[in-house]
């Protein structure tokens, strides 16, 4: 074994290593628990530096400076946020359903950590290696759609309904692209193994690497994929279901104090979660993408992969102003449903073209590339005009405001 | 071209993003408590005591006429008049309050105190960082904490100040004035007096009379001459 493959491979050698030197009675349970708790760890670390890299991050995006006070350059605010939550009062409204009001977090919690489960994180670094990965991970995706509805029903308030029903809305409307555009990797991967779906993408042709996203079908769906994962995490520009200018809060008005954080904390377990997997399916897991860099290990692959998506999050969020009820729901059936449908005619295409023209693979290669990508662009240009046919934006006139 | 409007929207934001590290005129935040901007003149939040010269308890202006705490709208403002007097700027006798206390926390901040008080004895104040642990007698300030003086409010509100300062140094003036006249009209008065001796009565009759006719017939003197008249003149002004 090489230096770099034993720094890639250092946290499984470290595991079997331990599970080795605990009795035998003990070793399936140490094992289980060596692969959890890593998980309820790490993520919950991430979601720390997350918050504060946002509150950041958006700061600057407004000519703002972000929290600077709790420590240098604010890097403590995380901290200060936790004792805060976790000092607040924990106020339960009288008429709440009770044992739902209570449930809510906890579920959505649960059902956060449960989809990381499927996510290979480096080399041999997943915890369940599941032949039907990607179905449970949007399985589990579903759980949190109830734990919202949950948590919107039991604390009988108007806002917390509406931004329930919102969520619902929102997130079956947008489960279905999300889905469609992941089925395209299926199909090509053959596949519903996360782990496999990543080893497919390490193999390496010249020394570049077969990820999805390279080719044109699998560029669109992962933007595809993106917006739909933006919408069903609930976060900017698709934060309809919190809406904190229109429903205040919205499913999670009435929760307070720590349940309040764990509503704070499910929903970026989840966009870390949705993200991971868009890493796992569309950009090659934790593989690198040139061979020349494969001597770092995985694991860093896999992070720094995250971590460029969160800043992807966090422009957006700090770009885009809200959508109105009806343009989500147009957006999703009229523009990301027909597209993801495309993004898979075209995967199918890509499949079936001859690899090889006139003897020669990279020739292959460039047509099957100019035919797919004019399969996305032309359909994409079409529905563009359409969606905008008539809805010329002006600046607007008063007649008597002014 | 749909997406056309995020892409520009994305790179926008890029813009601010780096360009407030770069540009540091983009960064408009006041870091308060180390960085403060200079108060503009006008602020103004609580009522404090003026008084002249170094001793706050003897040159107090106030005379405890108790008009603004009659106006107070929130009766914030508790005073009890002294049982003595003692000479105000002019020399002229006065009551001066016992206990002046005016409760912040009740205070609305209307200036209608200072509007109203005849003596320029109540002013606002521009302090602003008055937050304390103790909720009640902390935010109830007494004579002593509301006593400041004539130059803080030179410094404060220097136009005001200034208006002030004229006013009273015309009316300082205009007392000495009526004073030296009325000093005079006493010698001559005394002068004729020694030299016909015939009628006191009527002597001491012609000297009340011509104290207050010698001097400006203007408005200053008519509201020297008797305090309730003053806030009369004030308005005039």
């Amino acid at each position: 074994m090489t230096t770099a493959a034993s720094v890639d491979q250092v946290f499984v050698t470290l595991k079997d290593w331990l599970v080795f030197h605990t009795p035998a009675g003990f070793q399936a349970l140490v094992s289980i628990l060596l692969t959890i708790i890593p998980i309820i760890v790490i993520f919950p670390a991430l979601f720390a530096v997350t918050t504060v890299l946002e509150r950041k991050g958006l700061g600057r995006i407004q000519n703002r400076y972000g929290p600077n006070r709790v420590g240098p350059f604010g890097v403590f605010q995380p901290l200060a946020d936790a004792v805060k939550s976790l000092t607040k009062e924990d106020i339960v409204p009288r008429a709440a359903d009770h044992v739902v009001h209570y449930l809510a977090p906890l579920v959505l919690v649960a059902a956060s950590f449960l989809a990381y489960a499927v996510l290979p994180m480096g080399r041999n670094m997943v915890a369940v290696n599941l032949d039907a990965g990607v179905l449970f991970f949007f399985a589990i995706g579903a759980g949190t759609e109830l734990a919202v509805f949950m948590a919107g029903w039991s604390s009988r308030n108007k806002y917390s309904l509406l931004g329930a029903m919102r969520a619902i809305a929102q997130m079956i409307s947008y489960e279905i692209p999300l889905i469609l555009s992941s089925v395209a990797v299926i199909m090509m991967a053959g596949t519903l193994s996360t782990a496999r779906i990543v080893e497919q993408q390490a193999r390496t042709t010249a020394g570049i690497a077969h990820w999805y996203a390279f080719t044109p079908w699998g560029l669109a769906g992962f933007i595809l994929f993106m917006i739909a994962a933006t919408a069903e995490t609930n976060r900017s520009p698709f934060d309809l279901p919190e809406g904190e200018s229109e429903i205040i809060a919205g499913y999670f008005i009435e929760y307070s104090g720590f349940k309040f954080a764990l509503f704070f904390l499910a929903e970026y377990l989840e966009m870390f979660a949705v993200s991971g997997l868009g890493i796992t399916l569309f950009l090659g897991g934790w593989s690198s993408p040139v061979s020349l860099l494969a001597w770092i290990p995985s694991w860093i692959w896999f992070f720094s992969k995250l971590l460029v998506m969160i800043l992807g999050f966090i422009w957006i969020r700090g770009t885009l102003p809200r959508l109105r009820m009806d343009q989500l729901m147009n957006f999703a059936w009229k523009f990301m449903l027909p597209m993801s449908l495309i993004v898979i005619f075209s995967a199918g295409v890509w499949r079936f073209l001859p690899h090889a023209v006139a003897g020669s693979a990279a020739i292959g290669l460039v047509i099957r590339w100019l035919v797919c990508a004019l399969i996305v662009i032309g359909p994409y240009v079409l529905l563009a005009r359409t969606l905008e046919y008539g809805r010329r934006i002006e600046k607007r006139t008063y007649r008597y405001a002014e | 071209m749909l997406g056309e409007g995020i892409i520009q929207g994305l790179l926008e934001t890029a813009r601010n993003f780096f360009g407030s590290y770069v540009d540091k005129d983009r960064l408009t935040t006041v870091q308060y408590p180390e960085e403060r901007r200079p108060l503009p003149e006008a602020t103004r939040n609580f009522p404090f005591l003026l008084y002249d010269g170094p001793d706050p308890d003897s040159g107090l202006r106030c005379v405890s006429c108790q008009i603004c705490e009659k106006e107070c709208p929130p009766r914030c403002i508790h005073i009890e008049k002294s049982k003595d007097k003692k000479p105000d700027f002019v020399g002229k006798q006065q009551f001066y309050p016992a206990v002046f206390n005016i409760d912040v926390a009740v205070c609305m901040s209307c200036q209608i105190c200072v509007e109203v008080c005849p003596f320029d004895a109540i002013r606002m104040d521009t302090a602003f960082e008055l937050s304390t642990t103790d909720r009640f007698g902390g935010l109830l300030y007494t004579k002593r904490e509301l006593a400041k003086s004539n130059e803080y409010y030179r410094e404060i509100h220097p136009t005001e100040a200034a208006e002030t300062d004229e006013r009273r140094a015309k009316e300082l003036a205009d007392t000495k004035a009526k004073a030296a006249a009325a000093a005079a009209a006493a010698a001559a008065k005394a002068a004729q007096a020694t030299n016909p001796a015939a009628a006191p009565e009527s002597a001491t009759q012609a000297s009340k009379n011509g104290a207050a006719a010698p001097p400006s017939a203007n408005g200053a003197s008519a509201a020297a001459k008797t305090d309730p008249a003053k806030p009369e003149s004030k308005v005039e002004q």
